[in-house]
């Protein structure tokens, strides 16, 4: 009986990696829609409305945030972000911002772009293409699971692998 | 053009034809010593055992010669190869044509150096070289390694990251002659391939005077609004066309894409029917390349490919 469990479980174990590994080249249905409408305060008049927690398609898949992480530098992200740490534009490390750090508000951010210096993105980057980089810039205030994260860097490493940065505390006061 | 077509053993350089020339000799003298090895054998089993055992003398002598000729053999090729290695690398003109070539997953990135910026051309997975010039390739990698492999022109080189490997060539007949990269890259390897088009250096001239003027601006308004796409859609992001808005960098350079035999490195033949298939759905002919499905509508995609035909 316990030796058939195990059995069962160890062939079952191959399956838990799967998300991670998964290679998804085509776009998947999900990774193609987008929220249709971004809450970016917090601040609601009377009582909070509890809403599900908006998942990312490729927040558990080391290929879709390794590809995050190339178009990250491919479309200049890190010109103002700089690897996380920010710059002209702000840093990436934390997760309490502005307009929120919840997936579909990256989204968001990156797509309808914001006031003062952040581009638009959405029509000129394909909608797969803008949930890997959610991905990736989730993966720098390690909010995706530690595995999935990007282990090396393809150039001189500035700070520690993605996979292996800690996770901080959210500033308390402004944003710069 | 012709049919392209990739063998060691028809060599169109100098360098080819001494690594080609190494093979023979290689291949006949193990083909010798093969057939005698195989002889002899067959000679000692169809021979009767001898009635009184040879004196140790004779058992020495024929050791000692078969392995005097063994060692002899391998010197002779040792030589040999060491000859072919400094022929190889007997190249090294100043005035040689200096290219760039850098790998990515998973196609090559060609620029032809020049000291003034404005007349350095970039292309991509298609290289044109003058006959009889020496060239000099600079090869580096962008991620992973790659290996330069042209069999019909050279051995192989390696593209490794982070430093720059040379590679010298001639090519003595004009032709068309496809390379491959030699180093296992990822998915796509097999699909990463590269066309060498050696031509005569009027050919030659004519060509890079080409390719350094900028993409002509579209006449019809299909092609205009194929243009506009380009500019403000998704191919921007990655793609460059010089003399318009679209410059980016990390994809291969359209400006006279018209003008190349193939598509997506090699994959398939550059028709208005394969480059409307790789737009509309790269991952389907090329699964795990970097180009993504763009979401082009029908009507999008044509003037795209109107558009695209005019960058000769």
């Amino acid at each position: 009986m316990i030796r058939g469990v195990t059995i069962v479980l160890l062939a079952a174990l191959p399956l838990a990696g799967c998300e991670r590994e998964t290679r998804r080249y085509q776009e998947l249905p999900a990774a193609s829609s987008r929220p249709s409408s971004t809450q970016v305060s917090d601040l609601v008049p009377g009582l909070p409305t509890p809403s599900p927690p908006f998942l990312s398609p490729y927040q558990e898949n080391a290929y879709g945030i390794a590809e995050g992480k190339r178009l990250y530098s491919a479309f200049n992200c890190n010109g103002c972000h700089a690897m996380g740490g920010g710059g002209i534009g702000p840093a990436l490390m934390d997760y309490k911002w502005i307009y929120g750090s919840s997936p579909d508000q990256i989204y968001s951010t990156i797509s309808q772009g914001r006031p003062n210096g952040m581009p638009a993105f959405g029509g000129r980057v394909p909608t797969q293409q803008i949930w890997q980089l959610v991905a990736y810039v989730q993966s720098l205030s390690v909010q995706v699971p530690r595995d999935a994260g990007p282990g090396r860097d393809d150039d001189m490493s500035a700070r520690k692998s993605e996979s292996r940065l800690d996770r901080m505390l959210p500033r308390t006061t402004g944003h710069r | 053009m012709p049919a392209i077509f990739q063998s060691a053993l028809h060599p169109a350089g100098p360098q080819a034809a001494s690594i080609s020339h190494l093979w023979w000799l290689m291949f006949w003298t193990c083909s010798a010593v093969y057939v005698i090895v195989i002889a002899a054998l067959l000679v000692a089993i169809s021979r009767r055992r001898m009635d009184t055992r040879p004196s140790d003398g004779t058992l020495r002598t024929s050791v000692v010669t078969a392995a005097g000729i063994t060692v002899v053999i391998l010197f002779g090729l040792l030589f040999a190869s060491v000859a072919t290695g400094r022929a190889v690398a007997s190249l090294g003109a100043a005035e040689a044509l200096v290219i760039d070539i850098t790998g990515h997953q998973w196609w090559w990135d060609v620029t032809y150096e020049n000291p003034t910026p404005s007349l350095q051309v970039k292309t991509a997975n298609e290289l044109h070289i003058p006959v009889g010039r020496q060239i000099r390739i600079q090869l580096k990698s962008s991620d992973v390694i790659h290996s330069f492999w042209v069999p019909n022109l050279h051995g192989k080189m390696d593209l490794i990251p982070g430093r720059q490997n040379l590679l010298w060539l001639q090519a003595d007949k004009p032709g068309v002659y496809r390379g491959q990269c030699a180093e296992y890259c990822g998915v796509q390897h097999a699909n990463m391939a590269l066309t060498v088009v050696a031509e005569s250096s009027d050919d030659f001239e004519r060509w890079i005077m080409a390719q350094r003027q900028p993409a002509p601006p579209p006449s019809t308004p299909e092609q205009q609004h194929g243009l506009q796409i380009v500019e403000r859609g998704p191919c921007a992001m990655c793609h460059n066309v010089t003399g318009t808005v679209a410059g980016g960098r990390t994809a291969p350079d359209l400006t006279h894409v018209a003008t190349r035999s193939t598509i997506a490195a090699g994959t398939a033949p550059n028709t208005r029917g394969y480059l409307a298939g790789w737009i509309a759905d790269p991952q389907h002919m090329k699964p795990g390349a970097k180009m993504p499905s763009t979401g082009l509508s029908a009507e999008e995609l044509q003037a795209v490919l109107a558009y695209l035909e005019t960058l000769r």
